[in-house]
């Protein structure tokens, strides 16, 4: 791919490009630290992990900013006009992830102060799962790899499946024992917000594609099996 | 970068359900030795807008003066290839060049407005036609200067000199000259790459309504003017066509990857 004629139009693509990997990199860390909290009963981590969200929110606008200055002053077309789009979209869905890693905060504190009543498997197993997807998803959005894109698609089972294998181990306890109730339905949504981590990789994914192929699989009863 | 199935090269049709107007099957243009366009092949519809896109020399005004015999005026200038409107040849010892050009008229990239008054402009080719009736002349004044959106700017002024109105006005009165013989299509090289932004809005929302009644070929360096006024795109690179579809598609999705360099800015 040749580069733009205009050098300052390719260095602010550049530059979107960059703030998208970066703030990805932040939200992906902020569920890292998140679950951290959770396992580890650190109530200072997790205020941390909250205090965080400030900077997530900030790349959200200022990404927005940037993309709405390039449709207005460089009316893009083709790839770039499929970029900046695509960037518009993707910045949404980091920024939910950062509020589902801040909800996931909210609950550590919360569960913090009581006594666990199972020992963390599951949902660092999911967040790792998660995680995976959002990096893989990034990577596939810098190095404009549909097939990679496709994989976090795919991967999306996954961590449906371990959210609901945890459901219904949490429903037992609660079932068992009425006094866990509190507790486990706050793992309950652990798992809920770690699961929705991986829709939202799934939205980056899916866009990706869109901006690669021009042509959006989303909403799609069965993935392509190739693109 | 992209997979196989998508490179193939559109089909000259490009997907409209309008019936085809100009049908150009391998067209070739020779200036003296140079070759200007090498077998293009393009099916323009009718009622529509098709714009001709790429950078200087690429071969669409070339394309474009074909279509209505201009390049016959060029010495050493060669065509070959078959080119009918409506079926009918446009190349061959019988057709009469101008009663071409009365099916085929033309809009040049700067105005030409004759040194007479407004009406006579506008009157001149129906007159040529052979029109001498005042009242028929007065309406098929009227009626293309309403045509071109330029009616009630001068229907005060129609004895004035056509010198006297604004770059804007005389582009539109060129259109109305160009109207005023009853063409079925409309050429238009670079019609508004002379005016301001104002001037140039309405020249486009001009050819929106013309394609009513009109088939509209324009050729356009304005690229965002391409994508704003057109429903068909054809780009030329090097006297080739290179891509020629939807012109929806070809801005956010194009096939080839030379027009994806040419409309995001990448001129190597």
């Amino acid at each position: 791919m040749p580069l733009h004629t205009d050098r300052a139009f390719e260095e602010q693509l550049g530059q979107l490009r960059t703030a998208v990997l970066e703030m990805g990199g932040l939200v992906e860390e902020q569920i890292g630290q998140a679950v951290r909290a959770l396992t580890q009963r650190d109530e200072a981590l997790a205020h941390a992990t909250i205090e965080r969200d400030h900077t997530v929110n900030r790349f959200d606008v200022e990404i927005d900013d940037l993309s709405l200055k390039l449709l207005a002053l460089r009316q893009p077309a083709a790839r770039d006009l499929r970029l900046i789009t695509t960037t518009l979209k993707i910045t949404t869905d980091l920024e939910r992830i950062g509020d589902m890693a801040t909800h996931i905060a909210e609950r550590a504190i919360e569960l913090a102060a009581e006594v666990p009543i199972k020992p963390y498997i599951d949902i660092p197993r999911m967040a790792d799962v998660a995680r995976d997807m959002l990096r893989r998803s990034l990577d596939a959005f810098v190095r404009e790899d549909t097939e990679l894109a496709l994989s976090v698609c795919l991967a999306d089972d996954t961590i449906d499946q371990l959210h609901e294998q945890l459901f219904r181990e949490l429903l037992s306890y609660m079932v068992e024992n009425p006094a866990t109730v509190s507790r486990a339905m706050r793992l309950l949504f652990v798992s809920k917000y770690l699961e929705r981590v991986g829709d939202h990789a799934t939205n980056i994914a899916e866009m990706v594609i869109f901006m690669v192929k021009g042509r959006s699989i989303r909403h799609m009863d069965k993935l392509p099996r190739e693109l | 970068m992209l997979d196989p199935g998508l490179t193939r090269i559109h089909p000259p049709a490009a997907a409209t359900d309008a019936p085809i107007k100009i049908a150009v099957r391998d067209l070739v243009v020779h200036y003296g030795g140079t070759c200007a366009l090498e077998a293009v092949s393009l099916d323009i519809p009718a009622h529509r807008v098709t714009a001709l896109i790429g950078p200087s020399g690429c071969g669409k005004s070339t394309f474009l003066r074909c279509l209505n015999r201009m390049n016959d005026h060029i010495p050493g200038a060669r065509v070959t290839g078959q080119v009918t409107i409506d079926g009918d040849p446009i190349y061959g010892s019988e057709v009469d060049p101008v009663v071409l050009r009365r099916r085929v008229g033309m809009v040049f990239q700067k105005s030409n407005p004759f040194p007479k008054s407004v009406f006579d402009n506008v009157a001149f080719g129906p007159r040529v036609h052979g029109e001498r009736d005042s009242l028929c002349l007065r309406e098929i004044v009227e009626r293309t200067l309403r045509q071109a959106a330029l009616w009630d700017e001068v229907k005060d002024r129609l004895d004035r000199s056509a010198l006297e109105l604004s770059g804007g006005q005389q582009q539109r009165l060129c259109i109305a000259r160009a109207l005023a013989v009853e063409p079925e299509v409309v050429l238009m090289d670079e019609p508004a790459s002379a005016l301001d932004p104002i001037a140039t809005a309405k020249i486009e929302e001009l050819i929106h309504e013309l394609k009513n009644a009109y088939t509209i070929v324009i050729v356009t360096h304005n690229m965002q003017q391409a994508a704003r006024v057109s429903d068909l795109t054809a780009y030329f690179y090097l006297g080739r066509l290179v891509e020629f579809g939807p012109t929806e598609r070809l801005f956010t999705n194009p096939v080839r990857p030379e027009t994806e360099d040419y409309i995001t800015g990448r001129f190597g």
